[in-house]
């Protein structure tokens, strides 16, 4: 039973969806757009329970003076103050929360992935080898992006953009049209498997 | 000091705490660390409340016009099946909603990136490989030949031995073309987001210092 | 000569940060722009699809994305809602990550103001819904179901712009503006391929490569791809020192480093591999 009903309303909702869009009409098509509106809702309480389960663990952090549990009222303070801040005032354009965002969470988020443009340099230095013709071919494809995506490619020769646009357009297409159609076959068989009830491992753990 | 400058120092500082990390891990990166991911799970939840579960759900549930409709208890009991996960004796709970989830997710999906990603994408590989001038005719036989091999490449139910094996490395010289493309545009992202980073610490952060300190404007 | 390749291979990586941090500040500061010509680019395309709609039409700009990719794709942003404002297009935003909601409203407040656009007549912000491409296709049925209010809470029958939109077929043309997924591919699969509108937008460079596919099966109508993308709009709307035309110059500079990077390591490699060989 732990089993079967969750497995019961997997097969119901998937094929809800799959019959919405071969037959858009009624009584499919009232069932298909409730589902569509009630997906939002438990999909909200998904973020509600990362936000929780976020909590949880920083406060265990700090119960137990787990490693690094000094940082852990930061977190808990920050999504506090945004959080009570949001109740507050909404989320209504040059109030608190809003305020909190352009200047805060917005600069942090920037400057952490920023952070990955002098990783990628480095990493480019010490792991991006010519050592066979494949591994020549795919740098070379690299430089020829790199420099007809900015405007110095086309001030050392006028050719290298119309290279890039080429080898973007053909040689890249074909490579991603071929990772395209395999993965997209991967997700109709494992949705398929999904929907049947034969992949369960999304339930946790065996029964 | 304004609310302007202030929301300009709150950033620049908080920009420097990460950038700080480029030396070694040190304080001031974690402190930063660990705000960032707390104010942002603050930021979502805020926003779903606000611009879902209060209009999508609540405002459903009960109308301004007065009036209650019961249907719009099912998700919320799904809803609540999703928390319960939290709570180790009715854990198991979580796994309705989750099928729901996942159910609707599969359903879509399943249609969706068959129509999108692989019929068109067949189809649009059934092109003239004779129309147009010889730099055409060249170009096209890449692609239909490159998404052919490429595909042949990502079928290991044979073994790549023999013809399969050398149409499979054909595959893999116009996949490796394709990964150095990735790769240079990968380039390309990281740059332009420290660009931004240098950018608002150049021309917004630096000129409020002389204003800070008294000098000039 | 081989002794200083094999130092060059070892250099501490913090070094390596230096040179990148001075290849990006240095450009910056002396504000230096290179010309940046358009060529047959899908940004090209895009401009002129948007260009060649008519004034008082509707389109949906989607800010699927969030800070952490804001150099990229806000620029991007405010030169689509220049463009499409300068041609009088009613412009109806919303949100598949909550972060664009908020991003949405200070790029349509700001170009908007400064283009004498009113909100709620001209343009307005539906904010942020969960659900991904599973919203979009409720979208295709019913945009008042899925945005019975807009992010300020305002009542959808409230606000004027929005009487003739209801669903998805409404819109002449979707813009979508993204980071990732939900993004550029949910948008061509469930409002492009379901229900036939046409759909462009903008993404981040990482992603640009794969999006390709759908350009030449003409899935979408054109592509701005990463910061060049950007810069390109800016310079096809002709919006003067937009800050992706000014992150050109530096953009330019920095990949010229890797470059070098990537060419000083190839040669440290070999040098040490004839080495080994010779030992």
């Amino acid at each position: 039973m732990r089993l079967i009903l969750p497995l019961s309303i997997t097969f119901i909702t998937g094929m809800i969806m799959v019959l919405h869009f071969f037959v858009p009409h009624q009584p499919i098509k009232l069932l298909g757009d409730n589902l569509q509106e009630w997906y939002m809702i438990v999909a909200s309480a998904a973020i509600f329970l990362g936000a929780l389960n976020l909590m949880h663990v920083h406060f265990r952090k700090i119960k137990l003076k787990l490693k690094n549990w000094k940082y852990s009222p930061v977190t808990i303070i920050g999504f506090s103050v945004m959080f009570v801040t949001g109740l507050i005032y909404g989320v209504t354009e040059a109030r608190p929360f809003d305020f909190l965002f352009m200047n805060m969470v917005a600069p942090m988020a920037s400057t952490m992935f920023s952070l990955l443009a002098f990783f990628v340099a480095s990493a480019a230095f010490r792991a991006f080898r010519a050592s066979n013709w494949r591994a020549t071919l795919l740098l070379t494809s690299a430089f020829i992006v790199m420099l007809g995506q900015v405007p110095i490619g086309a001030m050392i020769w006028d050719k290298i953009p119309l290279a890039k646009v080429w080898l973007m357009t053909i040689p890249n297409t074909a490579g991603q049209r071929a990772v395209m159609i395999g993965a997209a076959m991967g997700v109709v068989s494992t949705s398929l498997r999904m929907i049947f009830g034969i992949e369960r491992s999304y339930l946790g753990g065996t029964d | 000091m304004n609310w302007e400058i202030l929301g300009i120092w709150l950033g620049a500082m908080l920009t420097l705490c990460l950038y700080s990390f480029l030396y070694r891990d040190n304080p001031f990166y974690k402190f930063a660390e660990h705000l960032f991911v707390g104010m942002s799970a603050g930021y979502w939840v805020i926003y779903s409340i606000e611009n879902v579960l209060k209009p999508n759900w609540w405002q459903q549930m009960f109308p301004e016009d007065g009036g209650f409709n019961w249907i719009w208890i099912i998700p919320g009991i799904f809803a609540l099946f999703m928390l319960a996960r939290i709570i180790p004796k009715i854990a198991g709970l979580s796994r309705m909603a989750l099928g729901m989830i996942i159910g609707a997710g599969a359903g879509v999906n399943m249609v969706g990136f068959f129509q999108t990603n692989a019929m068109a994408q067949v189809k649009g590989t059934i092109i003239s490989v004779s129309s147009g001038g010889a730099w055409d005719i060249i170009s096209n036989i890449i692609l239909v030949v490159g998404v052919i091999t490429g595909l042949v490449y990502f079928f290991f139910s044979k073994a790549h031995t023999g013809i399969v094996g050398k149409t499979a490395n054909v595959g893999i010289t116009i996949l490796m073309v394709a990964f150095g493309a990735s790769f240079g545009y990968t380039i390309m992202a990281r740059i332009s987001l420290l660009i931004g980073r240098c950018q608002f610490l150049i021309f917004d952060w630096i000129p409020t210092i002389p204003r800070l300190l008294g000098i000039g404007g | 000569m081989a002794s200083i390749l094999e130092k060059l291979g070892n250099l501490d990586r913090r070094i390596i940060f230096v040179l990148i941090a001075l290849s990006v500040i240095i450009p910056v500061t002396l504000k230096l722009i290179f010309p940046n010509p358009v060529g047959a680019e899908p940004s090209r395309d895009m401009y002129e699809y948007v260009d060649a709609l008519p004034e008082g039409c509707d389109v949906l700009l989607s800010f699927d994305y969030g800070p952490s990719t804001m150099p990229e794709l806000h620029p991007m942003a405010i030169a689509l809602a220049t463009h499409l404002m300068r041609k009088d297009i009613n412009v109806v935003c919303m949100a598949l990550w909550p972060e664009g909601a908020s991003l949405a409203q200070e790029v349509m407040t700001s170009v908007g103001d400064s283009l004498g656009k009113v909100q709620y007549e001209d343009w307005c912000n539906l904010g942020y819904k969960t659900g991904g491409g599973i919203m979009i296709v409720r979208l295709g049925s019913s945009m008042n179901a899925v945005f019975p209010t807009d992010r300020d809470n305002l009542p959808w029958d409230e606000i004027p712009m929005l009487e003739y939109i209801s669903d998805l077929t409404s819109f002449d043309l979707i813009i979508t503006l993204s980071a990732g997924d939900p993004g550029v591919p949910a948008w061509v699969m469930m409002a492009g391929d379901r229900f036939g509108v046409p759909v462009g937008g903008g993404c981040t460079a990482v992603s640009a490569p794969q999006y390709y596919t759908y350009l030449q099966t003409g899935q979408m109508v054109g592509l701005l791809g990463g910061l060049k993308g950007a810069a390109d709009y800016e310079t096809l709307v002709g919006i003067e020192n937009g800050q992706a035309i000014e992150g050109m110059a530096p953009q330019s500079i920095a990949h010229l480093v890797i470059m070098s990077f990537i060419i000083i390591g190839n040669l440290a490699y070999f040098s040490q591999k004839r080495k080994g060989g010779r030992g």
